[in-house]
């Protein structure tokens, strides 16, 4: 169960996220898109929305900070154990809480807003069920676990976070998390579902981040009839209809 | 000098009845989808009004166009690059739908399926969107021809500060019409808006168009927009605009609103400009100077160095010579009687507008003077129904002059061919009162009344070399791309998703769709209801004739 549940499927999940994307980006440009609801619905969403989305990119630097950096290297730089854990609380708490005030904003919004529910489709109902969870799951380990320590305490940098590193270098350490408490086991597990399922959900929108605006001039143009690389006309050709070189 | 070809388009206001025949078949063209059903990429407001989205002229409230910083350089109104990024998650200046307006239908089934009675049955109306019966109460032109004008007109923000020289009262009141369409800029906000780059000017004939497949629904080009030209597929999550109806033009057809124009008032034609210029006098200081400094931006396709230059440029040697006959070039530059709508949002705009002339000659047939004397109509200008000062502020940044001096041209020229018309020499002074031949005011008065097709529309089309990638006579099969013929709803991912269909083969299954759909609302279940504008007439669809194996029916044949 042990492997299955920390090698298999966070294997399969991972393939899926990646080769999902790959798919997705190539056959379904068109449906690549944040699918907003701003024009049936304006009110709620000012507030929801920023708080949700400047809540979850504080979350992401969290987990890359708490994940990806070794704890022998804060503790090179002198960084004790102790003053982590404070920092780490004093700065996820608050992006955590604000991630969850906006997404239960955006829910409300989403259920009682007429236009909004009846654009929502199945797939969104679906991704925001184990969003939510994910997220809820984590702000929990975060508040009930790490904070008020209920349970005992738990050091997730010894656990969960060597667990996460040895995925990517392909020697998953499986007893690592087997032992992990069941908030942390769950928030992975449901994490690893998200990723699973993201590439098939508008969450493919952050990829689309247009960071490329900062340097782009203001006024794109294009030529009708020769664009480098992508053959004749002012999009690419569909697949199977690209122009022959000879 | 970088030469650069672009379409434009100039629309002779004196000649529109309002119809909205340009705004129909637009809208049967391009918008009558799903997700874009509140949507009229043309549309004809009267004016004085609100337009369409409501207020749209309201810049200190939309953030829309340009605006040029104390240090000289322009930048986006609702903020610059950082600013954009900073409000991504929720656009802070996006129009809602209600100041569009809520789409609805009427559910016409109550009328069809309504037994013999006393009382006419009635047609409720139903919102598109929320599929529940809703009262209409705004809409793309509710204020048409003046209607609850003393509740609506009189929020026209280009009344400002000229209050005293409008009245609402019946009978001294003025409109004209204002059909519009995107302004294809040679420096629009909207792409300059978008986060993604999705949206390009095609650098052969600067049709402004959006990607679909890079458009990722950031929403910015709507709130850039100072025209409120893109719209928001609300099914798809994706931008849309006015595409000047590219595939029609690449094969050398107007515009469907030009080709259907009833008034015949559409002319569509190229101008040669330099790419050089462009930032420059979208930077000009004074907005009153904006119609100037554009006007400085167009090149001569006669002069024997611009034609050099656009050869080397690029341009086909018959492109040059349709920009030598474009009629909108003449319009503009040789006889100036074509304006820019609103100039002072610095995106120079590319449909120009020739205003409207024609309340002033009624105005002095009422006083009993003869109403087509040059002298006595001259005289009136100024005392216009239409203020020129409200002209004005539509069309040149409040600058009186230029407008003035475009009424005086049209009216010379009704002037001049009525003495024509009348047998009498009209002589040289007519002409020479408003700066120009005769010649040229009988050559006006060809291009702008008789306007015959081939010289309202110089369109030369794209390339042959290049006709493997257009759209409409593209060598592939139409119905040969990835996703098989006739596949249309929804993708694997939700809807909307799915490579790109060409245009054609899009209308033509949404059109079959939709004369055979049963719903009322995507989802809705409103069994054998017809929806009537989109039946084209072929086949027999469910609901058109009541049920043959009806109850009633089948008690008759007892």
């Amino acid at each position: 169960m042990t492997t299955f549940l920390w090698v298999i499927f966070p294997y399969l999940c991972l393939t899926s996220f990646v080769v999902g994307h790959y798919w997705r980006y190539r056959y379904d440009k068109f449906g690549w898109t944040t699918r907003s609801s701003q024009l049936h619905e304006d009110r709620l969403l000012r507030i929801g929305s920023p708080l949700f989305h400047f809540g979850m990119l504080g979350v992401l630097a969290g987990h890359i900070i708490g994940l990806v950096i070794p704890q022998v290297w804060t503790d090179a730089a002198g960084l004790s154990r102790h003053a982590y854990h404070v920092l780490a609380l004093a700065a996820g708490i608050p992006a955590g809480l604000a991630a969850v005030a906006g997404l239960l904003i955006l829910m409300y919004r989403r259920r009682m807003t007429g236009p909004v529910f009846s654009a929502t489709t199945n797939n969104d109902k679906a991704m925001y069920a184990v969003l939510g969870a994910v997220i809820v799951l984590g702000i929990w380990n975060t508040i009930a676990g790490s904070w008020l320590q209920f349970g005992g305490e738990y050091n997730y940098r010894d656990g969960v976070s060597p667990y996460f590193r040895s995925i990517f270098t392909f020697s998953p350490q499986a007893d690592l998390m087997a032992v992990a408490p069941l908030g942390f086991q769950m928030h992975a597990a449901f994490a690893f579902l998200l990723f699973a399922i993201w590439p098939f959900t508008r969450l493919v929108h952050v990829f689309s981040a247009p960071v490329g605006y900062l340097t782009r001039p203001y006024v794109v143009y294009r030529s009708r009839d020769v664009r480098p690389g992508a053959g004749v006309g002012t999009r690419a050709p569909n697949p199977g209809w690209e122009r022959s070189t000879h | 000098m970088k030469v650069m070809a672009q379409m434009a388009m100039v629309m002779n206001l004196d000649k529109c009845i309002g119809c909205h025949t340009c705004s129909v078949t637009c809208k049967q063209a391009w918008t009558n989808r799903s997700g874009m059903e509140y949507v009229w990429f043309n549309n004809v407001e009267t004016r004085p009004g609100l337009g369409y989205p409501r207020s749209y002229e309201n810049q200190d409230e939309w953030k829309g166009g340009w605006i040029r910083k104390a240090d000289g350089r322009i930048t986006l109104r609702a903020g610059g690059r950082f600013r954009k990024l900073a409000t991504i998650f929720s656009n802070p200046k996006m129009p809602s739908l209600q100041d569009y307006y809520e789409p609805w239908t009427y559910d016409y089934d109550v009328l069809l399926r309504a037994p013999a009675q006393k009382d006419f049955p009635v047609a409720r109306p139903y919102s598109i969107i929320s599929g529940k019966p809703m009262n209409v109460s705004w809409s793309a032109n509710w204020d048409d021809d003046l209607g609850g004008s003393k509740e609506h007109a009189v929020k026209d923000e280009m009344l400002k500060g000229i209050e005293d020289k409008v009245r609402f009262e019946f009978e001294q009141t003025f409109m004209f019409y204002l059909p519009r369409i995107c302004e294809h800029c040679l420096n629009p906000s909207c792409a300059a808006s978008c986060p993604s780059g999705a949206i390009y000017k095609r650098s052969e004939d600067g049709i402004v168009l959006v990607d679909q497949e890079r458009c990722r629904g950031w929403r910015m080009c709507i709130s850039g927009c100072p025209y409120k030209k893109v719209y928001f597929n609300h099914k798809t999550g994706k931008a849309e605009k006015c595409t000047f109806c590219y595939p029609r033009i690449e094969v050398g057809l107007p515009t469907v609103c030009s080709e259907t124009c009833v008034g015949r008032l559409r002319y569509i034609g190229l101008v040669l400009y330099d790419a050089d210029q462009v930032l420059e006098a979208a930077s000009v200081e004074n907005d009153k100077d904006l119609y100037a400094a554009q006007r400085a931006c167009f090149l001569d396709p006669a002069d024997p160095a611009v034609r050099k230059a656009a050869r080397e440029a690029g341009i086909p040697q018959d492109w040059i010579r349709a920009a030598q006959r474009s009629p909108v070039w003449k319009l503009i530059n040789t006889y100036q009687v074509a304006l820019p709508l609103h100039p002072e949002y610095r995106t120079l705009p590319m449909v120009w507008y020739i205003p409207p002339l024609s309340p002033v000659v009624d105005v002095i047939r009422d006083t009993g003077h003869d109403a087509e004397d040059a002298g006595n109509l001259f005289a009136a200008i100024e005392a216009l129904r239409i203020p020129v000062e409200y002209l004005a502020n539509l069309f040149t940044a409040g600058e009186v002059a230029p407008v003035e001096a475009v009424l005086r041209k049209l009216a010379a020229m009704r002037s001049y061919m009525r003495e024509r018309t009348l047998g009498r020499e009209p002589g040289p002074a007519i002409a020479e009162a408003v700066g120009m031949t005769e010649e040229d005011l009988y050559e006006m008065f060809r291009l702008l009344a008789i306007a015959k097709y081939a010289d309202r529309y110089v369109i030369p089309p794209a390339h042959a070399e290049q006709a493997h990638a257009l759209e409409e006579i593209a060598t592939d099969c139409a119905l040969d791309y990835s996703g098989g013929p006739g596949m249309g709803g929804s993708g694997p991912v939700g809807e909307g998703s799915g490579a790109l269909t060409p245009v054609a083969v899009e209308n033509f299954r949404m059109l079959t769709q939709r004369q055979t759909a049963e719903s009322l609302v995507s989802g809705g279940s409103k069994k054998g209801r017809v929806n009537l504008l989109n039946w084209d007439g072929t086949g027999m669809p469910d609901g058109l004739f009541p049920d043959g194996t009806s109850a009633a029916r089948d008690g008759k044949a007892e």
